[in-house]
C-alpha cells in the first residue's frame, strides 16, 4: 500500500466502503448489538408468568363482555321489573334457572343483567380514578421532584393531607358534595393522587442526578430523549402499578361508601349497590345467592387487577429484563 | 431525643390546627337539612333561616371559626341534633369510646402476634409452601374489599361455630369474631412488610459474616435480622391503630357494636351534621397523633436514625 503512488487521496479509497451494510442477526450478536425494545421485553417478561397471562385474558374478556352484553340476544334490562305471569305480581326472589341465570332480586329485576351493568359502572369508576390519579399524580410529582423551590411547600401540603386517614377524607367529601357518580370519582381522586405524586417525586429525585443521566447530558442528548429513554422506563413500572391497584381500590371504596350510605342511587346498578342489596337478605339462607354472585364477580375482578398490576410492575422494571 | 420529640410534637400541633380549620370550613358546606332533624319539612324558609341564625351559622365565617375554637378549648364539641337530640357530643362519645378502644387494641395485639411471625416464616421459606400460602392470603386481603370478606365471615363462621350473629355485651363469645375480623387487614400488612424487610436483610454482608463466624441460624435470625427488620415496622405500630378505624367502621356497624365507627355510619345515614363534624375531627386527630408516635418509636428503636436532619416526605 505504501509504495503505490497516487495522485489524489480519494482515488486510493475503495468505493465499496461506502455501500450500506446488510443486517445479519448472527453477526450483530457477535458485535454485541441488540435490537432491545423496552416494551417488547416488558411484554416477554409479563407473559412468562402464566397466572398473570390467564388473568389478562380473563379480564380482557370481561371488559369486552360488559361492553357488548346489552347488545347480545336474549339479554334482559338491568332495571326492568319482571312480572310473574301466573300471579300478576313482581317476580321477586326467583331462584337461578335457565331463564334468569342468576335469579331475580327482591323486586323482580334480573341479577345477571344487573351484575354486568354494575361491573360496567364499577370498572368505569376504577378506570376513571386510575387515569385521573395518574394524570394529577405524575404532574404534581414531576414538579415536586424537578423544581427545587417547590419541594418544601408541596412537602408540607403532603404532610397535612397524609396525616388524615384516607377513609375520613373520602367520607367527608362525599358527605358534603352529596352522593353521585361524579362526586365519587372526584373524592377518590382527591385521596389517591397524593401517593402517586410521592412515588414519582421520590423516583425522580433518586435518578435525575445519576451518572448515566449526567453522561447523557454531556453527550448532548436532548432533554426530551432523556425523559423518555432514561427516566420514563423507571417510572413506568411504578405508574402502571399504581394505576392497576387504583382499580381494585376504587371498587372497594365504592362498596364501602355504598355500605355507609353515601353510594350511588339505587337506580344505577353498581357492584356496591348489588352487594348492599344482597346483604339485606343474607339472613335467609335460600336467598344468599343474591349476595354470593356479585361478591364472586367483584372478588375475581379485584384480585385479577391486583395480581396483574404487581406482575406488570415487576416486568416493567428494566432490571428484570434479560 | 427530647429536642427532636418537642420539635416533632410542635409540627404535629400545627398540622392538627390546619386540619381542624380546613375540616371546619368544609363542614360549612354540609347539607343544611342536617341541622334540623325531623322538623325540616314542617318549617318554611324564614323559620329555617331563623334557626340557622340562632345556631350562629349565619355569622361571618371568621367569627364562627373563633367561636368554634373557643368551645373546643373548653372541651365542648357541641350537642347532637338528630342522633340523640340535645345531648352533648362529649357524653355520647364517652359512652362509645371504651368499646372502640377495646376492639382496636385487641385487634392490634392479634395482628402483631400473628402478622410478624407469619412474615418471618414466609421470609425463611422463600418461594416454598408457606411463602406461597402467605402470599395468597396477603393478595386476597389487599385485593378484595373488606366489606365483602367481613360479610362472609360473619355469615358462615357464626353459622359453623354457632356463635351469636350480633355483638352482645354480656356474652364474651360474641366478642371474638369481630376482633379477629378487624385484625385480618393489619395482619396481612405486617406479614407483607416483615417478609420484605427480612428478605432484604438476609442478603446483606453482616449476615454472611455472622454465618461465616459459625453462628446458629436461629441466633442470626433473632438477634441480627429481626432487630433490623423490625425498625421500619415500629413506625407502623401506632398507625395500625388507624388501620382498625376503617375496619371498625364496618365491623362495628355489621355486628352492632356500640362504638365510634358504628356511630359514624349511623350519623352519616341520619345526617347529623354536628356529630359528623366531631367524629371527623376526632378520627383525624388520632391519625396525626399515630404518625407522631410512630416517628418517635422508630427513633427509639434505631439509634442510627439522625434525629436532627429534616427529612422530606417518606
Amino acid at each position: 500500500m505504501g509504495s503505490k503512488a497516487i495522485s489524489k487521496l480519494s482515488d486510493g479509497i475503495s468505493q465499496d466502503l461506502f455501500e450500506f451494510a446488510g443486517y445479519d442477526e448472527e453477526e450483530a450478536k457477535r458485535a454485541g448489538y441488540s435490537n432491545y425494545s423496552y416494551w417488547r421485553s416488558t411484554w416477554q417478561v409479563f407473559i412468562k408468568n402464566r397466572v398473570a397471562l390467564v388473568l389478562l385474558i380473563l379480564m380482557t374478556t370481561v371488559l369486552v363482555f360488559t361492553l357488548i352484553q346489552p347488545y347480545l340476544p336474549n339479554q334482559k334490562l338491568p332495571t326492568k321489573i319482571y312480572i310473574d305471569e301466573s300471579t300478576g305480581m313482581q317476580l321477586s326472589n326467583h331462584k337461578p334457572d335457565s331463564e334468569f341465570w342468576f335469579g331475580t332480586n327482591s323486586i323482580g329485576q334480573d341479577i345477571w343483567a344487573r351484575i354486568w351493568s354494575g361491573t360496567r359502572t364499577s370498572l368505569l369508576i376504577g378506570l376513571a380514578v386510575g387515569f385521573f390519579e395518574a394524570l394529577v399524580g405524575i404532574t404534581v410529582g414531576a414538579m415536586w421532584g424537578y423544581i427545587r423551590p417547590l419541594d418544601r411547600p408541596i412537602t408540607e401540603v403532603y404532610n397535612v393531607i397524609n396525616n388524615v386517614p384516607k377513609t375520613i377524607i373520602l367520607i367527608l367529601l362525599t358527605y358534603i358534595m352529596r352522593p353521585g357518580l361524579g362526586t365519587m370519582i372526584f373524592a377518590m381522586c382527591m385521596t389517591g393522587w397524593i401517593n402517586m405524586a410521592r412515588f414519582v417525586r421520590n423516583l425522580i429525585i433518586i435518578i435525575r442526578d445519576r451518572e448515566y443521566n449526567l453522561a447523557s447530558k454531556c453527550l448532548g442528548t436532548p432533554t426530551r430523549r432523556i425523559i423518555t429513554k432514561n427516566l420514563l422506563p423507571y417510572l413506568v413500572s411504578v405508574i402502571m402499578l399504581r394505576m392497576a391497584l387504583a382499580i381494585p381500590l376504587a371498587i372497594g371504596y365504592e362498596v364501602f361508601l355504598t355500605y355507609i350510605g353515601l353510594g350511588l342511587p339505587v337506580s344505577i346498578p353498581s357492584l356496591g349497590n348489588l352487594i348492599n342489596e344482597g346483604r339485606l337478605l343474607m339472613m335467609a339462607p335460600s336467598l344468599r345467592y343474591q349476595l354470593i354472585f356479585p361478591a364472586l364477580v367483584l372478588s375475581i375482578i379485584t384480585i385479577s387487577f391486583y395480581v396483574m398490576g404487581n406482575v406488570f410492575s415487576d416486568a416493567a422494571d428494566p432490571r428484570n429484563h434479560v | 431525643m427530647l429536642k427532636y420529640s418537642i420539635k416533632r410534637l410542635l409540627q404535629s400541633l400545627v398540622t392538627l390546627f390546619i386540619i381542624i380549620t380546613i375540616v371546619f370550613l368544609l363542614m360549612r358546606l354540609m347539607p343544611e337539612e342536617g341541622y334540623f332533624g325531623d322538623e325540616f319539612d314542617k318549617l318554611d324558609v324564614a323559620q329555617r333561616e331563623a334557626i340557622l341564625a340562632s345556631m350562629g351559622l349565619r355569622d361571618p365565617i371568621h367569627i364562627q371559626l373563633g367561636n368554634f375554637y373557643k368551645d373546643l378549648f373548653s372541651g365542648d364539641l357541641g350537642t347532637s341534633i338528630i342522633y340523640r337530640p340535645k345531648v352533648p357530643i362529649t357524653e355520647i362519645i364517652a359512652d362509645k369510646l371504651p368499646y372502640s378502644l377495646y376492639f382496636g387494641l385487641v385487634a392490634m395485639g392479634i395482628s402483631l402476634l400473628a402478622g410478624i411471625p407469619l412474615g418471618a416464616l414466609m421470609a425463611r421459606s422463600k418461594n416454598k409452601l408457606w411463602d406461597k400460602l402467605g402470599t395468597g392470603y396477603i393478595v386476597f386481603i389487599n385485593a378484595v374489599p373488606a366489606a365483602v370478606y367481613f360479610l362472609f365471615l360473619q355469615l358462615y363462621v357464626t353459622d359453623i361455630f354457632k356463635l351469636p350473629i350480633l355483638f352482645r355485651p354480656d356474652k364474651p363469645v360474641s366478642w371474638i369474631l369481630p376482633a379477629i375480623s378487624m385484625a385480618l387487614g393489619s395482619t396481612a400488612h405486617y406479614a407483607m412488610w416483615m417478609r420484605r424487610y427480612m428478605v432484604d436483610e438476609i442478603n446483606k454482608d453482616y449476615v454472611r459474616l455472622a454465618r461465616a463466624k459459625g453462628l446458629r441460624n436461629q441466633t442470626i435470625m433473632l438477634k441480627h435480622v429481626f432487630r433490623n427488620a423490625f425498625v421500619p415496622m415500629a413506625q407502623y405500630l401506632p398507625t395500625s391503630l388507624l388501620f382498625t378505624i376503617a375496619g371498625s367502621i364496618y365491623i362495628e356497624s355489621l355486628y352492632s357494636i356500640p362504638g365510634m365507627g358504628g356511630l359514624l355510619v349511623d350519623v352519616i345515614q341520619r345526617q347529623d351534621n354536628s356529630l359528623v363534624q366531631a367524629l371527623v375531627l376526632i378520627f383525624s386527630s388520632i391519625g396525626i397523633f399515630g404518625l407522631f408516635l410512630g416517628d418517635i418509636l422508630m427513633a427509639i428503636f434505631d439509634p442510627r436514625i439522625n434525629l436532627q436532619k429534616k427529612e422530606g416526605a417518606r
